[in-house]
């Protein structure tokens, strides 16, 4: 591999309790990808994804964000994490949407996402105020953005959110199923904002139940199952012809 | 009527004692409450016990006890004994005393706001001091306010325990006109008081919910 890794995860182990909920997981993520992760659901493409952000901590394995050791594991099997500060400045390289949107209820759209410019990175309001109104007309909302996130419907919060996550100008983003609390009707307004980001060549983990999705927009896809990546492959030929059963299988509950 | 009138200056000399009091405990056991409060969730068994510990013992004896002892025993305790005049003895008392329900009043709103707000400011780089200022304090006033304005209202009718340290705060001195006129218009009149009071006090709770039920 010539071109640097933007995310590079070798052998992730995590348990809790236990219960083991990664086995080894290792994965390259290249600059402008999209990797759609699936799998049923305890295969833990949630956990996978919210130990690259350190949202959980992993108990063995390797994890470089731009080539930054976010944490390492040494010969006698000790996991060590960088120190707090670095950990924040590596982790700010990435951007995270939930599957419950989490935004800030007592604060305005506008405001939840020029909060984190001006608290994090200690930005202006005036800085930062344009960037986020342009934030809000390419996710669609402009005119919603001095209504509190209860005044929205579950498609318009997820959007609310990328925008809050675009804010801090992040090189990746993750999403953990991004569209699954949302009702069918409203998943497709966030899917084309998402799709749009993936044109501009945003690097993307999206987590997801969305086939169509993963078949059209992801570089490559990753099934996973029991703790383990079972198969990852070029979308395209990934659906056109999986090769593993419990893939088959998989896809035929899915499709 | 005349006679309510006579007696209306001592009574409201009273209420002055009794709003000081009142007063200077909500302004002083609002932050402490808040301090203990967040000792209390902190990941340090050590600290989180102590102040357990503190409050077990400020809910658990009651508060006219704590008062004596403040004003009677502390001057005897060795190396920390200090002896108070009447009125810091009882600031002291009640502060101390109502910090500790206070901290059980922002902690119990604390742990009820939802784990993803942490986890979404925690994403966007926000520092744990960050998250609770900007993100968790913020909407934890709002539900805190019920119990609040609850407790409020108790330590209102709480100041008149300062009797005990013959402080003429408004119960004090509507029972001293009491037995020196034998009449009991004294006391309706200090519940007119009292009422007055916590109406206020409703009043200004009711508005402050309703000022923040905008983002609901």
């Amino acid at each position: 591999m010539t071109e640097q890794a933007m995310i590079r995860a070798v052998d992730l182990h995590k348990h809790f309790g236990p219960v083991e909920v990664l086995k080894g997981v290792s994965l390259d993520v290249n600059k402008g990808e999209v990797i759609a992760v699936i799998g049923p659901s305890g295969s833990g493409k949630s956990t996978f994804l919210r130990c690259l952000i350190h949202l959980e901590t992993i108990h063995r394995g390797t994890i470089e964000i731009e080539g930054e050791t976010l944490v390492s594991t040494d010969a006698g099997g000790h996991c060590h994490y960088a120190p707090d500060a670095d950990i924040r400045r590596i982790c700010g390289k990435m951007g995270m949407v939930f599957q419950h949107f989490n935004l800030f209820p007592h604060l305005t759209v506008l405001q939840n996402i020029i909060e984190a410019p001006m608290t994090v990175k200690g930005m202006s309001r005036d800085e930062i105020v344009p960037t986020a109104e342009a934030l809000l007309k390419k996710v669609g909302l402009f005119d919603k953005r001095d209504v509190f996130p209860s005044r929205l419907s579950g498609g318009q919060k997820q959007r609310v959110a990328i925008a809050r996550a675009l804010a801090m100008a992040p090189d990746i983003l993750l999403f953990d199923e991004p569209t699954s609390a949302l009702d069918p009707e409203l998943t497709g307004e966030v899917l084309r904002t998402m799709r749009e980001l993936a044109e501009e060549h945003m690097t993307m983990v999206v987590v997801t139940h969305e086939m169509a999705f993963a078949r059209e927009v992801a570089s490559r896809v990753i099934f996973m199952d029991g703790g383990n990546i079972v198969e990852e492959r070029p979308a395209q030929e990934f659906f056109a012809a999986p090769e593993h059963p419990r893939t088959r299988a998989f896809l035929e509950n899915m499709l | 009527m005349n006679y309510v009138l006579d007696i209306l200056p001592p009574l409201l000399e009273g209420t002055g004692v009794t709003l000081q009091v009142f007063a200077i405990t909500l302004v002083l056991s609002i932050p402490l409450g808040l301090a203990l409060a967040l000792l209390r969730i902190s990941r340090f068994g050590f600290v989180s016990g102590l102040v357990n510990g503190y409050i077990w013992l400020m809910r658990g004896t009651p508060l006219m006890l704590q008062m004596l002892f403040i004003y009677f025993a502390l001057p005897f305790v060795p190396v920390i004994g200090i002896r108070l005049p009447d009125f810091p003895a009882a600031i002291m008392a009640f502060v101390l005393n109502y910090a500790a329900y206070f901290a059980e009043i922002f902690r119990a709103g604390i742990l009820s706001i939802d784990r993803g707000q942490y986890e979404g400011a925690r994403v966007l780089g926000f520092t744990y001091p960050q998250t609770m200022r900007r993100i968790v304090l913020p909407q934890v006033i709002k539900r805190i306010l019920p119990p609040m304005s609850n407790e409020t209202i108790t330590l209102v009718k709480d100041t008149s325990l300062i009797y005990v340290l013959a402080m003429n705060d408004l119960l004090r001195a509507a029972r001293g006109i009491v037995q020196r006129d034998f009449s009991t218009t004294p006391f309706v009149v200090a519940a007119a008081f009292y009422l007055i009071m916590t109406l206020v006090l409703t009043y200004g709770f009711q508005r402050l919910e309703k000022k923040y039920a905008v983002y609901d």
